[in-house]
């Protein structure tokens, strides 16, 4: 610990990366993550492997029990419920990506210009991303997704692609108060740093500092804001799939999934488990990056926590 | 403190203008407005009459003309007549409240208790057993999709156990109270276990930031039991900052029982929520979200104000900010 904080030598990146090693939830996470987004990434290849197709409807496959063919057995429709749920993640996670990094781009966007202009700005931003924070956001949700899309001028667009656009765009309108705050607490104490004094004093342009200067000491926390970001748009969506408003079939999402488990679960509740579970891990897994993550970029951290 | 209290009180009321406006927006972006709903379920409206009624209706206007006109209306304490159930706002919504606030009080109670008893636990035995699962039941509770929680308690307790009912009201309307009671425990527990996994987290910190006080210390010392210690000196100290954030878990706790309330079919505000978005019925709809937001925009103001109050180093001035 004591070589370490000695060791000048040894970057700030390196450093964090050390600390989030250590960190064994951290890691436990990663390696989770790594491992759906690999299935989720390979998951056209593995189907294809076992022989197994995600969209394939066979009546008499109906409900079928757990098997060598088909490891979690089948569904309502007998399609395959390992090979939908390797596409439903495929859909979740890459929803989830998209929508986070999204929404931390929104929310790192808000909270730049929030901690760094101050003042008015800074109060009316505060304001919106505290109401958006305190209120429930799933009637927000709902709200959004219920718009019709041609009465703002876009074109309707229907079936899968078109409803996995709409639902990256809603969740992000949606996931941004997080990495906001974060942002703008970062923002507030670069601008102070003697070095930020600096180039204004220089007379170099704000917007200039605010990029150059600012943003970079804002980079971890908006890391960290992202990462802790997809966790909650994973639950948005499979919140969203699950009431109908979100995914449409025949795409699946681990959210979709369990709502058509719900119609069935009289006749087979084993059916709810597998996509809550895949969802759980997900969302887990995403949190347990993220703390690692603040943990280990916090300058201030203490060691061995 | 009065002026807190005022200052309080007009930015929610500011906050819940600006909400009423934007969902206003919203909902004249939704696809089909109620006379297009009312055409729709009567073949023999011709267009002459459908774009009568609209100008009745004054749904051809922009949304913003209808908004201050439904603020006129609401200034008058009138909230307007619901599609959906052929009644008044204000007939429908007085029993659906007092559904929620039943839900939400119950969970809310039983949360409260676990969450602070269990945290209180594990902030006294840090790295314990006890402390790690706490923990890890915190953060689980935090990943697990409500929805999810919800089937799989319908799917053990309803379906393979056989011992509770799957639905939140009895088939049977006369239904005795401890029938309607039953049906209400699942409910009543997914969205308690949701909240008692959000308030564990805050309780831990928040007693284990009162341990380390050296008054605590004293008290150990002297040899006061363990229960003594969290009850008279521990968690006084630690209500303070576990009320602000409990406050903050309203919305959360909000949408839990919006959740928990479609699914279980618990004709609460939730559900009316739900299904005014999706059937259109806006006047309801407006009703329901503005409601439950100014309600929660007042915990959390009251809850500053009762922050300001307990705690002597935070200003008034300060706390504005």
């Amino acid at each position: 610990m004591t070589a370490l904080a000695l060791n000048l030598a040894e970057t700030p990146t390196r450093r964090a990366w050390t600390r989030f090693r250590r960190n064994r939830g951290a890691m436990l996470g990663t390696c989770l993550l790594a491992a759906l987004a690999l299935s989720a990434i390979f998951a056209g290849a593995i189907t294809a492997s076992l022989g197994l197709d995600a969209e394939a409807v066979d009546l008499a496959r109906r409900y079928a029990p757990v098997s060598a063919e088909h490891p979690l057995g089948g569904d309502e429709l007998g399609r395959d419920v390992l090979a939908r749920l390797l596409q439903g993640g495929q859909v979740s996670l890459s929803v989830g990506l998209a929508a986070a990094v999204a929404a931390a781009g929104i929310g790192a966007t808000i909270g730049l210009l929030a901690g760094f202009q101050g003042g008015l700005t800074d109060s009316i931003l505060m304001r919106i991303t505290d109401g958006m924070l305190a209120l429930p956001v799933l009637p927000l949700l709902i709200l959004l997704a219920a718009v019709d899309p041609t009465k703002l001028g876009m074109s309707a667009g229907s079936g899968g692609a078109a409803s996995v656009v709409r639902i990256v765009l809603i969740v992000a309108l949606v996931g941004w108060p997080g990495a906001a705050r974060l942002t703008r607490a970062a923002a507030l104490s670069a601008r102070a740093q003697d070095y930020v004094r600096a180039a204004r004093a220089v007379g170099v342009h704000p917007f200039r500092i605010a990029l150059r200067h600012v943003a970079p000491a804002a980079a971890g926390p908006v890391i960290v804001a992202a990462t802790l970001a997809m966790g909650q748009v994973i639950l948005f969506e499979s919140i969203l799939s699950f009431l109908g408003l979100g995914i449409q079939p025949p795409l699946a999402s681990w959210g979709a999934m369990l709502a058509h488990a719900q119609d069935t679960i009289w006749e087979r509740p084993m059916l709810t488990i597998w996509p809550g579970v895949a969802i759980f891990l997900t969302v887990i897994a995403v949190n347990f990056v993220g703390d690692g993550l603040r943990d280990a970029l916090n300058p201030l951290a203490v060691e061995n926590r | 403190m009065g002026r807190i209290i005022i200052q309080r009180t007009v930015g929610a009321g500011i906050t819940l203008l600006v909400l009423s406006g934007l969902t206003f927006a919203l909902l004249a972006l939704m696809p089909g407005d109620p006379v297009d709903l009312l055409a729709g379920s009567d073949p023999r409206l011709t267009s002459d009459d459908i774009a009568r009624l609209k100008a009745l209706y004054g749904v051809d206007k922009p949304f913003w003309e209808r908004w201050i006109s439904w603020l006129g209306r609401l200034a008058e304490g009138e909230f307007g007549y619901s599609r959906m159930f052929g009644a008044p706002v204000a007939d429908v919504l007085p029993e659906a409240l007092l559904r929620t606030l039943s839900l939400a009080i119950a969970a809310l109670a039983i949360s409260t208790v676990l969450g602070i008893a269990g945290g209180a636990l594990a902030a006294l035995k840090p790295g314990s057993i006890f402390d790690c699962g706490t923990n890890f039941l915190a953060f689980a509770g935090v990943a697990a999709p409500s929805f999810w929680l919800a089937l799989m308690g319908m799917a053990l307790f309803s379906i393979t156990l056989g011992w509770l009912p799957a639905s939140a009201l009895p088939a049977d309307p006369d239904a005795g109270i401890f029938e309607c009671a039953r049906h209400l425990i699942l409910p009543i527990a997914v969205l308690a276990a949701l909240e008692t996994a959000a308030i564990l987290r805050h309780a831990r910190a928040a007693v284990g930031e009162a341990l380390t006080q050296a008054h605590v210390q004293t008290a150990r010392s002297k040899g006061l039991s363990d229960f003594r210690i969290i009850w008279r000196h521990v968690l006084p100290n630690a209500m303070t900052p576990l009320v602000t954030v409990l406050a903050l878990d309203l919305g959360a706790l909000a949408s839990g029982a919006v959740v928990v309330e479609v699914m279980f079919g618990y004709p609460g505000m939730g559900k009316l929520l739900y299904d005014a978005i999706l059937g259109a019925d806006y006047n309801l709809a407006m009703a329901v979200l503005l409601l439950g937001a100014g309600a929660i925009l007042m915990a959390n103001a009251a809850a500053d104000v009762a922050y300001a109050a307990l705690d002597p180093r935070i200003g008034f001035g300060k706390a504005v900010t």
